[in-house]
């Protein structure tokens, strides 16, 4: 624990911490390009520029140098503040002066630097240097003369997103950084580079000019596009949410989101469902709210009423739909639309455990028929840390690129049974083993793998290895509230009156009864409905979702929704009254009262530990996997569907269409 | 009654007075002007009518970079934009509220690129309101209408600036 001064102050820094780092400590804020703490270090700008006593009588570059007993570190001597003037100028020798139609303006780290520590002026007089525009795929637009070489872009493809297809070629004031042989780069992390990138190098290529930082209205919410809960920030200006960026949140997202998250959000303006409709002859034919609910009131149902909710719905709008059960003694609730039926009697069984952040902290991983990189892409960068950090890991499944190495056990299941001695050696070993299951594998070998929690050593007094990947936002907060039956979504068939709570992937057909789409986009689930309720997206409600590790997280409202859409619970609120039993909740807040008297770990956000108990299951494990539960990454749910960003990276990414264009 | 002032009386002295004011007004050179057929010279720093200029060969110039619309203190001034089909960065709206406009000029001060500016035209009064609610097309319009007295200002003030 080295004790440095920085400018008088006395600090004492962790072993190994850098002088950047100290000076941190200290409070002083040292201006910085290359420099992330999430990736290497790789200390080529310069701007990092300190003085430090004793060593040379020069700037030193405090992202790269350990800090040691006894330094002295000045961060505002003449000496810096020329050196970073210095610094400062040579950068702007060869960036263009195009602020103005720069999509970082105003957002720009060279922007805010050259204010803060350049000179004001340059004395460069010579012609600058341009670089031709570089094609990175759908997500990234690139300008490539604005480019500082940093070399953050290249360091995230490698280290975190794992993919290797960012590089720089040539050298010296020559150096570009491009995608090799000018091809998308096919990563699902590829928009965090747009973050990344200090200046306007590499853009947003759907957000390309449409809004200025200062126009937009910020709100805090939470992604519903995978099990994980990314902490997300929508930017949104008037009544629509321009893009989604992440928030920093180390136990769940670290400073990343998906292309998934962050580009889904123009689906939320297309395809929506913005006023009721009920069937009439076979058609769906636009109505009034009053004359919606009054084809609902009318239904004969007896009772037999059932709730299916759908993969992004909120835990208010699942409480909402749960009460309005109860009230006519109905428990037919459902969560799971393809019709898993695995064992719901212990959470901690049906759980990621060992926590998102943990996860990272591994020895030993055996992954059994999950594709994380496209079920929880932000849990794979957890295992690739763990990976650096020296663990092994195994799979069991179809075998595919997960961006680091895996030893694959080949994809029938039954190996779970008789695991190779390479598998029981490396857990014989470890001190945190942990054992992933996906959605793939949960049908089959849920038994299986619980069964390996004893022979493989998971659970010990302070480390729970066994996990299940969970692929819907909504499916922990469901299970909370009881969304499952025993036999799964076939036990809602023959209910007379069925909600889908925006549910578009079950087998409508099966459905028998009187069918009451609650949702907000017009997709497979609207097109069986005989009466569609026009619902609010993630954006558009304050929001309860628990992710997949039980993690309670709280959304707000970013825009409202579109024509007569209503949130959601005041829609089954308000048909309620119609049904002749009025629910008890006139607010959000009433109803938040009340959904914690139903599940008391909804009630505060927080990460919530289930007792740890296993059910006892089957433990043989048969069949083949044939292939991952998710085949389109990009066009998982409505919203997804409904945005021309996604598509294109389907049909780019996935399907392998060309829209490169040539390099201008 | 003094007898200067009888004798002003029965001269009608003041009646006399009164009308000498009035011929000396009559024939001294007239304070007003012929409104809309004469008009008071204008600084070149007049601040008129708002005008989106184009480049000499017709590009417009305004590249959509939102300062004026941040800087603009009535908030008068909405802008929307999009790549246009050449990946340039265009505005697709730009709308000004000429009854928010309080004409500071803050947006021409603004521009990068001197695209809006506050001609010399001052008589754009309309009988709705609607009318005075200006879009992109009106105020490229406005340019092309007005561009060289707006040309020969900007020279005007230029080495001032």
């Amino acid at each position: 624990m080295p004790k440095v001064k920085v400018d008088g102050i006395e600090v004492e820094v962790p072993a190994g911490a850098t002088v950047l780092q100290a000076c941190e400590a200290a409070g002083k804020e040292i201006p910085r390009f290359c420099y992330h703490e999430r990736l290497s270090i790789a200390g080529n700008c310069r701007m990092c520029l300190v003085e430090v006593k004793p060593g040379p009588p020069k700037p030193q570059a405090s992202c790269a140098l350990p800090a040691a007993e006894n330094q002295e570190i000045f961060t505002n001597t003449p000496m810096v503040k020329h050196a970073r003037e210095g610094i400062m100028e040579f950068l702007l020798i060869n960036h263009p002066l195009d602020c103005p139609i720069c999509d970082q303006g105003g957002e720009c780290d060279l922007q805010d630097q050259s204010v803060a520590y350049g000179r004001g002026h340059s004395r460069f007089a010579e012609n600058k240097r341009a670089v031709t525009e570089k094609y990175m795929g759908p997500i990234v637009k690139t300008v490539m003369t604005r480019c500082i070489q940093c070399t953050r872009c290249i360091r995230f493809a490698e280290e975190v997103a794992g993919v290797e297809e960012i590089g720089a070629i040539y050298r010296g004031e020559n150096m570009q950084i491009t995608s090799y042989l000018e091809e998308a780069v096919t990563s699902e992390l590829s928009g965090n580079v747009v973050d990344l990138c200090p200046v306007g190098a590499l853009t947003s290529k759907p957000y390309a000019f449409e809004a200025r930082p200062w126009e937009l209205k910020k709100t805090l919410s939470i992604d519903v596009m995978d099990a994980v809960g990314t902490n997300i920030r929508l930017d949104s200006r008037g009544r629509q949410v321009l893009r989604c960026v992440p928030r920093v949140n180390d136990d769940v997202n670290e400073e990343w989101a998906s292309d998934k998250t962050r580009h889904a959000v123009d689906g939320l303006v297309r395809r929506r469902l913005d006023r009721p409709y009920v069937r009439r002859n076979g058609k769906l034919v636009p109505t009034t709210w009053d004359e919606a609910f009054a084809a609902i009131a009318a239904v004969d149902h007896a009772g037999s009423i059932a709730a299916v909710a759908g993969d992004l719905v909120d835990c208010e709008t699942m409480f909402a739909a749960k009460a309005l059960l109860k009230e006519f003694g109905s428990t037919l609730l459902e969560g799971r639309q393809t019709g898993m039926d695995y064992d719901t009697s212990s959470l901690a069984a049906v759980n990621f455990n060992t926590t998102i952040a943990g996860t990272e902290r591994a020895d030993a991983i055996l992954l059994v028929g999950t594709n994380l990189r496209w079920e929880a892409p932000l849990v794979n960068t957890r295992i690739r840390k763990a990976i650096k950090k020296g663990a092994k890991v195994f799979a069991v499944g179809p075998e595919t690129d997960l961006t680091y190495k895996v030893e694959w056990l080949g994809a029938d299941l039954s190996v779970l049974g008789a695991l190779p001695d390479a598998v029981t050696e490396a857990f014989g070993k470890a001190e945190r083993p942990m054992v992933i299951v996906g959605g793939g594998a949960l049908k089959g070998a849920h038994g299986a793998a619980l069964a390996l929690v004893d022979t493989l050593g998971l659970v010990k007094e302070d480390w729970n290895g066994f996990n299940i990947v969970h692929m819907a936002a909504s499916r922990m907060g469901g299970l909370m509230l009881g969304y499952a039956q025993k036999s799964g979504i076939s036990a809602l068939y023959d209910a007379k009156l069925t909600f889908f709570l925006g549910a578009d992937e079950c087998d409508f057909g099966a459905f028998g009864g009187f069918k009451v789409y609650v949702g907000h986009h017009g997709d497979k689930g609207a097109h069986h409905a005989d009466v569609i309720l026009p619902g609010a997206s993630y954006a558009e409600k304050s929001g309860t979702w628990v992710n997949l590790e039980g993690r309670v997280q709280r959304g707000e409202r970013a825009v409202f929704p579109p024509g007569d859409a209503r949130e959601d619970w005041t829609i089954f609120r308000a048909l309620s009254e119609r049904m002749g039993k009025t629910l008890a909740f006139d607010t959000l807040g009433e109803l938040r009262a009340a959904m914690a008297l139903d599940c008391a770990d909804l009630a505060e956000p927080g990460l919530v530990t289930f007792p740890w108990s296993v059910p006892s299951l089957s433990t043989t494990a048969e069949g083949v996997m044939q292939g991952y539960p998710i085949k389109d990454f990009y066009l998982t749910n409505a919203i997804c569907r409904a945005s021309p960003t996604m598509q294109r990276c389907s049909a780019e990414l996935i399907h392998g269409e060309t829209f490169a264009e040539a390099a201008e | 009654m003094g007898i200067a002032q009888t004798i002003k009386a029965f001269t009608l002295w003041e009646f006399v007075k009164a009308h000498a004011l009035t011929l000396k007004y009559f024939f001294k050179p007239k304070a007003t002007i012929n409104y809309p057929f004469e008009k008071n010279p204008l600084s070149p720093r007049f601040r008129g009518e708002h005008a989106l200029r184009r480049y000499p060969n017709g590009e417009e110039r305004c590249i959509a970079c939102k300062l004026c619309e941040a800087v603009c203190p009535a908030q008068a001034i909405t802008i929307e934009a999009e790549p246009r089909d050449d990946g340039s960065r265009r505005t697709t709206r730009y709308d000004i509220d000429m009854t928010k406009c309080i004409y500071c000029g803050l947006c021409q001060e603004a521009c990068p690129v001197d695209a809006i500016v506050e001609g010399p035209n001052l008589d754009f009064a309309t009988e709705t309101r609607e009318e005075l609610i200006y879009d992109k097309a009106k105020l490229l319009d406005n340019g092309d209408r007005w561009e060289s007295a707006i040309a020969a200002n900007l020279a005007a003030d230029a080495p001032y600036r």
